[in-house]
């Protein structure tokens, strides 16, 4: 299966590359890991005129954390980095449970975590993951760069809030301000599978409490959810079987699934209240052990 | 070694020119002019004749295609033949010497690691990334380094064995 035909044009630099996608208009795209963009345009449903491929830009493969505590994930930081990265498992649990469940390893030898946030499938793990963290995204551009909430940055299903002259350069996890705690559950058919459902859960507490709450969920809605209601139960409380089933039972109310080959809407509900519970119950220090 | 590669099929629309790359493929340096909708994987399979690259789903699901580029296992039918440029590309064909065959492909032998044979390249392949990265995996290590690859007739099982016997090997290989 051949695309159709495109330009294709290897950037040096970021000012090269939004030089490119400014001259090609709508029809330029960015090529990243490819992972999500090739499959697509071999099947046609994607027909570009000109990729810009970013793969050679220099000094954008990098994760780390700045002094401050937050993290920074650049463009060409790929899954695998992340799965294999120490420091997301020493630092940041969310992160370091989804990376090795997105697809299988040889697509995350490839694809990369801000692809998949500017590719804005509603079955992406990397969106609930980024937007259950409160993170962001930054763009270049022709004027410099701005920073755009996760949770603006997806506008619908495949459409981002990027101007088409825009390069995502990197994510940022902005620094807990207590103790981080959470994970990734993702319920999927077999290996490298999307998921039939997947729950975000980031949990920063102070010990006795939660202080902040962040919990989103994957492809049980026409986007990514913020279950906010569930959130909202567990900020200012501690972690108990009580507040965890609450929490559990309101992420299940904000799922909104359909019916597919994947499993039917009740069953997916069902997970998410499950995986919620689940995540919640592992936390160190929960009061309880949930049921 | 030159290649001018014009297979890429009919197509509408204007003509694309054609770019060359400069890719090392198994040691070998390749000079390609290729349209840029090339895919690596025919690349290799057409323009150079290494069909030990196979193509199956076409889809990047099976990974029948995988190969190292710069070390790493990746689905070369989901990756242009322009993006490899001066790139390290190696195939099935890059594992074996003149004189002996590399120790997975020996494990493969050895432990009954293949039926049709199909997936095999892409599962040594995968395999190779994965002991080079961890020369002591588990049995649990290597189902899970192996799991973007596809087999329809072994159960896997053997496969498993076959690369554990394969990381022994090159344990005591590189130990002596
Ligand atoms: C078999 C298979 C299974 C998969 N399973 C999963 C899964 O379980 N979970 C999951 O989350 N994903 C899955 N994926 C998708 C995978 O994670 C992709 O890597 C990811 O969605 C896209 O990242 P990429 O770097 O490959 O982006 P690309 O494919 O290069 O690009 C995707 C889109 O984003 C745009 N884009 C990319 N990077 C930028 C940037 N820096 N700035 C502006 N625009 C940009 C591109 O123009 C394109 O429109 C799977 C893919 C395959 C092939
Ligand atoms: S042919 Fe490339 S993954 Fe199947
Ligand atoms: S041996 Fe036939 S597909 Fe694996």
């Amino acid at each position: 299966m051949y695309p159709s035909r495109f330009r294709y044009e290897a950037a040096r630099s970021l000012d090269q590359a939004v030089r490119l996608l400014r001259d090609g208009g709508d029809e330029a795209k960015v090529l990243a890991g490819g992972q999500s963009l090739i499959p697509m345009m071999k099947l046609r449903f994607a027909s570009p005129e000109l990729l810009v491929d970013i793969n050679n830009i220099p000094g954008l493969d990098y994760h780390h954390a700045d002094p401050d505590g937050s993290i920074h994930v650049g463009a060409l930081c790929r899954h695998a980095d992340l799965e294999h990265s120490g420091l997301l498992q020493s630092r940041q649990p969310t992160m370091a449970a989804a990376a090795p469940l997105i697809a299988d390893p040889l697509v995350r030898n490839r694809g990369t975590l801000v692809g998949s946030l500017c590719h804005a499938d509603p079955q992406g793990d990397w969106a609930s993951v980024v937007l259950a963290l409160g993170g962001s995204i930054v763009a270049h551009g022709p004027d410099g760069r701005r920073t755009i909430p996760a949770a603006d940055f997806v506008l619908g299903p495949f459409e981002n809030a990027l101007a088409h002259d825009e390069i995502a350069v990197e994510a940022i996890i902005p620094a807990p301000r207590g103790a981080p705690a959470g994970g990734y559950l993702k319920l999927e058919r077999r290996v490298g599978d999307f998921a039939t459902a997947g729950v975000a859960v980031a949990i920063e507490t102070d010990g006795a409490m939660v202080t902040r709450a962040g919990i989103a969920l994957t492809g049980v809605g026409g986007s990514t959810i913020k279950a906010t209601a569930a959130e909202a139960a567990l900020t200012g409380r501690p972690l108990t079987a009580e507040t965890i089933a609450e929490a559990g039972r309101l992420a299940a109310e904000a799922a909104q699934p359909k019916s597919d080959h994947r499993g039917s809407a009740t069953y997916k509900r069902h997970i998410v209240r499950t995986f919620v519970v689940r995540i919640l119950g592992r936390i160190e220090g929960t009061q309880e052990r949930a049921a | 070694m030159t290649i001018i590669y014009e297979e890429t099929g009919a197509e509408g629309g204007p003509e694309i020119p054609q770019q060359r790359v400069t890719i090392r493929v198994n040691g070998r340096k390749v000079i390609a002019e290729v349209e840029p909708r090339l895919l690596l994987a025919h690349l290799l399979r057409h323009g150079m004749g290494l069909t030990g690259t196979h193509t199956g789903c076409d889809t990047t699901n099976c990974g029948a295609c995988t190969v190292l580029v710069d070390g790493r296992a990746v689905k070369s039918c989901t990756m242009f033949a322009v993006q490899a440029e001066g790139r390290e590309v190696t195939t099935v064909e890059g594992l074996a010497t003149q004189s002996e065959l590399h120790p997975l492909q020996e494990g493969f032998k050895e432990e009954h690691g293949l039926q049709c044979g199909f997936c095999t390249p892409g599962m040594m392949m995968a395999a190779k990334a994965l002991l080079d990265r961890n020369p002591d995996p588990t049995e649990e290590d290597i189902r899970w380094g192996l799991s973007g690859n596809l087999c329809r007739c072994t159960g896997y099982q053997n496969i498993v064995k076959s690369v554990l016997w394969a990381a022994e090997k090159l344990r005591s290989q590189s130990a002596g």
